[in-house]
């Protein structure tokens, strides 16, 4: 049970972003980081995964084919949290959330408003419901954000750089937010972060990519290592597990 | 819900979600009543822009007239059945499509400066009405003022379609495509320049009337093909209402929740070219109502668009009724272009409104 990516290979006219990208089986409750420097792919292969990008290859979730369906049939499984957040926009928070539901046919069932309190109500965004979303700071966008993206259930939740914009308490809220979701709703979660600390600190599984290949993924233990840094980041840095047993990043030069 | 409960972040009370339901519902009965309060006004307004004309006739002589035409002089039943009916209608209809029109496309185009005006598709109607006059084209069989009308819309509806290819072309986001409109603008300006240069006193004069916008040439015809169009229109915009309130949210957050933007941006944007260039075709260039229509609707209903698109439609129709009616008194014994008017009275409301709602916030 589990998201397969394969052979992924996408282009931007001569450009290669992605090239024949494979990744280890992604399985569901967990959560993924894609880490890597600014280039690499990360965002492509995320939109890619949400079928937003083209790009040839394989994506399959257990033994649906993701890259086969239309856009209304994989928003039944695939949700895409982008980095922008919209502005000027005379909707109240709980009308963008019934607005995501509401969004194609294929919507399910039962009372919008209903079904998109509970969202709201799972990000811990109730007090939020009324308020007009560009009346809102940055980070509470954010948590609005992540509310339209799990009101229809998905069974993938694609994240890019959900914390770029928030301060500390909200990237730790947004985080722990993505790793409960994943937990409590069995869904693969994958997360683009810059923030390696923050990959460690939230993820299952590290995928870092550079130039468009993974250039290692596994544990974050095993992929955050002061050689991946060395060779994917080009600084010289030590990481060492705190007494809480957090994995702490130490940059020490720029290499 | 299973999930940990993360606090609250801003409040320290929070209502309970019953409480935040019921406001919700709350907020959607006070937004459709303002719907009806629009139709009622857009009524009052059709009326007020019937009863108001250079023939003293009281406005209960033009209802009863309008019930029992016998009742009426055969030059009174001219002036109620032949004038002031077709053009309080035309301008009703013309108010709709260019709000709807500009209500799609400042969606679809994610920017609130789009409408009909803006985006060259009045240019390229007046410079095909230009053409049409000096050129003096004609068609068997059909009058000449129906020649200038289609040409017009040709050149509208063609504009439009050369919008949507030369974005494609360039693979552009829908900034390109405000960027190319505003090109045409510049581009079909100078051309209808051009033609009125070399034109005759009398073709100059025809045409500077034209690209003032004018109620003078409607009748039961103009009314028909409006009609007609928004008729056709209006229920595919309905129709893709929730795909377009999802895209406000963004692209991609759209594309992700199901909506085929690409389609819905075509399809859109084809609508509104129908509904802008069949409106400029039959009263020429009348610039405000297509832009400030759908600021209107905004202000009062929000961004859903199941009650967005209808607001817009109510509040053109409404804002070009009042002009028609205001083209008629604001100088005793003539007739002003009505998109002269239309800016006379719509930038004043436009201010007020922004004024007001960013007092409110």
């Amino acid at each position: 049970m589990s998201l397969l990516v394969n052979g992924l290979t996408a282009r931007y006219g001569d450009q290669v972003i992605l090239s024949d990208l494979s990744l280890a089986s992604l399985p569901r409750g967990e959560v993924t980081s894609l880490v890597g420097p600014n280039g690499a792919g990360k965002s492509t292969l995320l939109r890619a995964i949400a079928g937003l990008a083209s790009a040839s290859g394989q994506v399959r979730l257990d033994d649906l084919s993701l890259d086969r369906m239309s856009i209304a049939e994989r928003a039944r499984h695939v949700a895409y949290m982008p980095q922008t957040l919209p502005a000027n926009v005379a909707l109240t928070v709980l009308e963008t959330v019934i607005a995501a539901l509401e969004a194609s046919p294929s919507a399910v069932g039962g009372d919008a408003a209903v079904r998109a309190m509970a969202a709201l109500e799972r990000v811990g965004a109730t007090p939020l419901a009324l308020k007009r979303l560009d009346r809102l700071s940055g980070g509470q966008r954010q948590i609005a954000a992540l509310a339209q993206a799990i009101v229809r259930e998905p069974r993938v939740l694609l994240l890019d750089e959900p914390t770029s914009a928030l301060d500390l308490r909200h990237q730790l809220e947004v985080l722990s937010l993505a790793k409960a979701y994943a937990r409590e709703t069995d869904a693969v979660v994958v997360l683009v972060l810059h923030d390696l600390q923050a990959a460690a600190r939230v993820s299952d599984h590290v995928v870092v990519l550079a130039n468009g290949r993974v250039r290692v993924e596994g544990p974050p233990s095993e992929a955050i290592t002061p050689t991946t840094l060395a060779d994917v980041w080009q600084v010289r840095a030590r990481v060492e597990a705190c007494a809480q047993g957090q994995i702490q990043v130490m940059v020490d030069a720029v290499l | 819900m299973l999930m940990r409960r993360v606090p609250n972040m801003t409040m320290t009370t929070a209502p309970t979600i019953d409480a935040i339901l019921h406001e919700h519902r709350r907020l959607r009965v006070r937004r459709h009543a303002l719907l009806v309060a629009l139709a009622i006004a857009c009524l009052a307004a059709i009326a007020l822009d019937v009863a108001t004309g250079p023939s003293a006739m009281s406005p209960w002589k033009i209802v009863t007239g309008l019930i029992n035409p016998g009742s009426l002089s055969p030059s009174e039943a001219a002036i109620v059945w032949q004038i002031r009916l077709p053009y309080a209608l035309t301008a009703v209809l013309v108010g709709a499509c260019l709000a709807l029109s500009g209500a799609e496309m400042q969606t679809v185009l994610d920017n609130p400066l789009a409408s009909p005006f803006t985006l060259g598709v009045s240019s390229a109607a007046s410079f095909g009405a230009s053409l049409a006059i000096v050129l003096g084209l004609g068609v068997p069989f059909l009058p000449s003022d129906a020649i200038v009308a289609l040409n017009a819309f040709v050149f509208a509806f063609g504009s439009v379609l050369l919008l949507q290819a030369m974005a494609r072309a360039r693979r552009g986001g829908v900034q390109s495509i405000v960027l190319f409109g505003i090109a045409m603008v510049f581009a079909f300006n100078a051309l209808t320049a051009l033609v009125q240069f070399v034109a005759s006193q009398e073709a100059l004069q025809q045409l500077v009337f034209w690209t003032m916008g004018s109620l003078s040439r409607a009748s039961w015809r103009s009314v028909a093909v409006l009609a007609a169009v928004l008729a056709l229109a209006a229920p595919f915009s309905w129709v893709a209402a929730r795909a377009l309130t999802a895209l406000r949210l963004g692209e991609d957050r759209a594309a992700s929740a199901g909506v085929d933007v690409a389609r819905l941006r075509f399809f859109s944007m084809l609508r509104a070219s129908l509904l802008s260039a069949t409106a400029v075709a039959f009263v020429g260039v009348v610039g405000f109502v297509g832009l400030v229509g759908p600021h209107i609707a905004r202000l009062l209903v929000g961004e859903d668009h199941r009650l967005f698109l209808p607001a817009s439609v109510l509040s053109g129709a409404l804002l070009m009724s009042l002009a028609s009616a205001a083209s008629k008194t604001m100088v005793p014994g003539a007739l002003l272009p009505v998109g002269v008017v239309t800016a006379v009275i719509g930038v004043p409301a436009f201010l007020f409104l922004i004024f007001k709602s960013g007092a409110r916030g």
